[in-house]
């Protein structure tokens, strides 16, 4: 295998043994970057400059748990000085004076950040097309997308541009693209990992969480990143584990439900098909698997259309050009200044969301639009809680079909659609994590999402790492 | 059931700059999702308390302490314009 | 024809808390510091950044609040109230909407025409925002300069029930609040710096209406008498308006200091859709009894209360009682005194007199100067047991203002003893009396003003230090029998 193909914990035994250096490994790793990147374009911002000191700094960090691993960090995701852009003309030339909470603890790993990756506007999208500056390709098929918003997070881990990435999920953004790029992504239960330094979409539904080539991998960076932060009000103290402790074949006695109304939506039959294939193999190694109902998961999307735009069109009102980032040339009087920025710097998407949640928070409809949906999302949370009681694990399929073709969707609605398995997560608050499980008749990944109780992580690695084995595809590279 | 007004209406509270296509344009999709998003009308939540907070925690708080503020020239070093230590913006209003 | 109107007027009053850091980051709050010099990632809105909420902030909240005769809430939470300004970072304020920290208080305020009590609707927390200067003139403005030392300086907004009546109520609410405030030691509450702001609402109905007139908001009272200005101005501008039969518009109204008027902002401030929501960045307060319980231990006696108890228990005067308890220190300093003193009225004229001259004239505050209560208390005794006479006493008070001596040593080096010693005394008056015969004899012959010009001569020689008293008797007992 190629070095770029190696996963996390193949290249600290290879360290340990000295038969790598460091140095080494980040050479392999810029020398794919310059080798593939002009057809994925899953970075930004490339991080050259900074590697000497990095490497430099390795004999300080060698007890870290990344020291010397490559690591893409997406966009909207504060590095001291260098630009944090969010995929937006608004950010374009932005660098913020601090680092976010993840990235101080990778560096405290001793991690080489490679980059900074592509993604939707603001993370609002499911296709990386969102991006102000370019599109990322999918690297099993360069004309379909890599899923979004972290696109370029999720094809760079494909692509072999980083050991793994770290992409952030509201309502979908890491695990599908991790489908659509035959990859692991995890969303950690909210609260787990800090959101201090991610550049908010929907405050009370972000996280930030792994995007890696394997189960092993993804508990190793969930090592790095979780726990408490004083900095953030909403990170839960007392909760975080060894998560490497779960990675054992062992499902025997594991009960998963599978929710008839989930599979009952019309989604891509081969997905089906695999994901069903999937569970019979969960079975076959002692899994309990019985269907279970749950309130159909298009409530879930109808109240995440609500309430993440309107907690966004707040989060989006600080881009208003006196402070930082863009400022329109047309600005004869601060009004016009704070219209033409914002007309200048968002694209589409985001100002159609941030137009749908300031009309749902607005005078009058604040009742019908935001409190309902908060309510609904009340009903959603316990119906998860109920399901929870008597199963270790929900299991859905990630995404209702395989990458999407690029330029396929013009239609906000069909796009929001991309996320329906996805997005009931995030409004109940659990974790979840999509794991490959097979490919399509043109060789297209699938993914399968692993969805837990609150803080079960341990549970979803548990199983994610057996299924990983009993299917064993987890090293199989796209071919670029 | 939205009508080109209540786009008008929030895109002035975003202070979002539309021409008419884009009023049409916008009027149509968010019509469009707003349809999808009425079907939350059909669950009955007369007695359910909505969620404000995704985590159980209440009483987070902190020490009145003081940190080292940033300093000025890092406040300042993204600032599109800036005098005198403020941050400078074009006048409140045209006559 | 004059239809007779009720005024009915209620104020709005952001006070600025005293902590040290700011309500959601570790920024310093001082005041004065060089532009944005006190700012962070987190106060200056950067993309990413998230709120701590200060521990102390809600201290002084729920202090505030149990101060104003409140309802604690059990559970108050934060909400983003969303607008676009140039000094507004986040473009949202970070404020409490629908469950503030206290509510259903109320005060009682003492006018010339009696006693009210003044309601209070609630008294939430939120956090300040920067500070917006024009450049160039307000009307020929070539751009605004924006300086976010003072975004996140906590503040709390208490609202009063529209209970007050004329101007000089609102005046009296105002005043008292801020009194309640130092006391608790909770705001420098000073309108020139900004650290307490007042709004008022204001409302005419005609006798006997049951219904709310339409109000006015007015903004831009710097001063307490700018708020009593600002009052009375717009009380005859909605009366005048009223007996023309024209309705008084609702709108804003910001007082103009230079021409003496409330000047309409219509126009400028259309009605503002908060788009109020839940602050998700947050997570609720829970208030329980043991922290109220630990918060009204901290609130010491209440002007108000100190006020009646220095009538009622000590025996002083309203007008004494009022200028000691109008200053939390000047009352502090004179319950200190007395605890090693025991004639308060006398103690009062004191303070009232020579302490607040001198302080005055040196521009501090009563713990700053070199007179410490111990001090005084020693010096009252000392006039009290005609070891120094009172005019020397005042000589006494400068010396020890000055220097931060004591009364014993400053009367011990200046040798300023009163001579009350009746052989040093008779040698005294002896002398003056052969020295006046002139004197002497007017006082044989019955003209009793002449003692006094024989106790002059005393006092002169002894350059004040004979006691008058004595003195006196001594003539009188010598040159009246």
């Amino acid at each position: 295998m190629n070095i770029y193909d190696l996963t996390i914990h193949e290249l600290k035994e290879k360290i340990a043994a000295g038969e790598l250096t460091p140095a080494e490994i980040k050479k392999a790793y810029s020398d794919r970057i310059n080798e593939v990147e002009d057809r994925v374009k899953s970075y930004i911002t490339i991080i050259d400059e900074l590697a000497g000191d990095e490497l430099a700094d390795y004999e300080n960090k060698k007890e870290g748990l990344l020291a010397g691993i490559p690591i893409a960090v997406k966009d909207n995701m504060s590095t001291d000085g260098i630009k944090t852009s969010c995929g937006s003309k608004m950010l374009e030339n932005y660098k913020p004076p601090y680092d976010a909470a993840v990235v101080e603890k990778l560096n405290e790993a001793g991690a080489v950040i490679m980059g900074k990756t592509n993604m939707d506007e603001f993370a609002m999208g499911s296709s990386t097309e969102n991006s102000a500056f370019f599109v990322t390709h999918n690297p099993w098929n360069l004309n379909h997308a890599p899923g979004g918003s972290s696109g370029g997070s999720a094809a760079a881990v494909a692509a072999g541009e980083c050991a793994a990435a770290l992409g952030s999920d509201t309502g979908g953004s890491i695990r599908q693209p991790a489908s659509y790029c035959g990859v692991v992504g995890l969303k950690p239960t909210y609260g787990m990992v800090s959101r201090y330094g991610l550049v908010a979409f929907a405050s009370s539904l972000d996280q930030i969480g792994p995007i890696t080539k394997d189960v092993e991998d993804s508990a190793i960076l969930m090592n790095v990143i979780a726990g408490h932060d004083p900095q953030d009000s909403t990170s839960i103290a007392g909760k975080k584990e060894d998560y490497t402790k779960y990675l054992k074949e062992d499902v025997s006695g594991m009960k998963i439900g599978i929710p008839e109304e989930y599979f009952n939506l019309e989604f891509d039959e081969e997905v089906k098909a695999s994901v069903l294939a999937a569970v019979e193999k969960l079975k076959e190694a002692g899994a309990e698997v019985e269907t279970v109902h749950m309130t159909d998961a298009s409530y879930a999307l109808a109240a995440y259309y609500v309430i993440a735009p309107a907690e966004a069109s707040s989060n989006l009102a600080r881009y208003d050009g006196v402070r930082y980032g863009l400022r329109s040339e047309q600005a004869a009087d601060v009004s016009e200044m704070f219209t033409n920025t914002r007309h200048e710097g968002f694209g589409d998407e985001v100002k159609r969301r941030i137009m749908i949640g300031t009309y749902a928070l607005s005078s009058g409809y604040y009742d019908a639009y935001y409190l309902k949906a908060q309510k609904v999302r009340t009903l959603i949370k316990d119906d998860f809680d109920r399901i929870f009681n008597d199963f270790d694990l929900i299991l859905t399929p990630t995404a209702p079909s395989t990458a999407i073709e690029l330029e396929s969707k013009s239609d906000p609605l069909e796009m929001y659609h991309t996320d329906i398995f996805t997005v009931p997560v995030n409004i109940a608050g659990v974790p979840a994590m999509s794991v490959p499980c097979g490919f399509d008749s043109n060789e297209m990944p699938i993914g399968l999402q692993l969805i837990g109780p609150h803080f079960g992580e341990g549970k979803i690695i548990q199983a994610a790492y057996t299924l990983e084995k009993l299917l064993n595809i987890s090293e199989k590279r796209a071919e670029l | 059931m939205i009508d080109k007004k209540d786009v008008e209406y929030a895109a002035g509270l975003a202070q979002l700059k539309l021409d008419e296509e884009e009023k049409e344009k916008y009027t149509e999709q968010i019509g469009e999702i707003l349809n999808y998003v009425d079907k939350l009308s059909e669950l009955d939540t007369d007695d359910v308390v909505p969620t404000a907070y995704t985590v159980p925690m209440k009483n987070v708080l902190r020490k009145d302490e003081v940190k080292e503020s940033l300093p000025r020239e890092k406040s300042l070093a993204n600032a599109p314009d800036e005098k005198d230590g403020h941050f400078r913006a074009p006048k409140i209003m045209s006559d | 024809m004059t239809t007779k109107y009720e005024t009915v007027i209620g104020l709005e009053v952001h006070v600025q808390l005293n902590t040290d850091s700011k309500i959601f980051c570790g920024c310093s709050t001082e005041f004065g510091k060089e532009p944005n010099e006190n700012t962070c990632p987190v106060c200056l809105g950067l993309p990413g950044t998230l709120p701590v909420l200060n521990k102390k902030v809600v201290d002084y909240a729920i202090m505030a609040g149990l101060a104003l005769n409140c309802d604690i809430a059990e559970y108050s939470k934060f909400d983003r109230k969303n607008y676009f300004y140039p000094d507004l970072p986040k473009a949202y304020q970070i404020s409490q909407f629908d469950l503030p920290v206290a509510e259903n208080g109320e005060i009682e305020i003492e006018t010339e025409a009696g006693l009210f009590n003044i309601g209070v609707t609630r008294v939430h927390l939120e956090e300040d925002a920067g500070k917006l200067i024009h450049e160039g003139s307000i009307d020929k403005s070539k751009g605004s300069l924006v300086d976010y030392n003072r975004t996140g300086v906590p503040l709390i907004e208490i609202v009063s029930e529209p209970d007050m009546r004329t101007p000089a109520q609102a005046k009296a609410y105002l005043t008292e609040l801020k009194m309640i405030m130092e006391y608790l030691d909770i705001s420098d509450c000073n309108m020139e710096e900004g650290s307490l702001r007042c709004d008022a609402n204001v409302s005419l109905r005609p006798v006997g209406q049951e219904e709310f007139g339409i109000k006015a908001e007015l903004k831009n009272m710097n001063s307490f008498s700018a708020v009593e200005k600002g009052l009375e101005y717009e009380v005859k501008r909605q009366q005048k308006l009223l007996d023309e039969g024209k309705k008084v518009v609702q709108e804003t109204r910001t007082w103009d200091e230079s021409l003496n008027k409330t000047i309409s902002m219509r126009g400028k401030e259309e009605a503002h859709d908060y788009r109020y929501f839940p602050e998700p960045d947050l997570v609720p307060l829970e208030i329980d009894a043991a922290w109220k319980e630990e918060m009204r231990k901290e609130i010491p006696e209440l002007p108000r209360e100190k006020y009646k108890r220095f009538i009622s228990e000590l025996g002083l005067p309203e007008y004494d009682a009022g200028v000691l308890t109008g200053d939390k220190d000047l009352a502090v300093f004179f319950e200190e005194v007395l605890s090693d003193y025991d004639d308060p009225k006398n103690l009062s004229n004191w303070m009232m007199g020579e302490f607040l001259r001198l302080l005055n004239e040196n521009g501090q505050a009563p713990f700053e100067s070199g007179v410490s209560p111990i001090n005084l208390a020693k010096m009252l005794k000392m006039i009290d047991q005609d070891i120094i006479s009172g005019k020397i006493a005042k000589k006494v008070f400068e010396k020890m203002y000055n220097s931060g001596s004591d009364p014993e040593t400053i009367v011990e080096e200046e040798g300023l003893k009163q001579i009350s010693d009746e052989d040093e005394l008779e040698n005294m008056v002896d002398g003056i009396i052969a020295d006046n015969p002139d004197a002497v004899e007017d006082v044989q012959n019955g003209k009793d003003r002449a003692i006094g010009f024989l106790v002059g001569q005393v006092m002169k020689e002894t350059r004040g230090k004979a006691n008058p008293g004595l003195v006196n008797q001594m003539l009188r007992d010598k040159l009246m029998d």
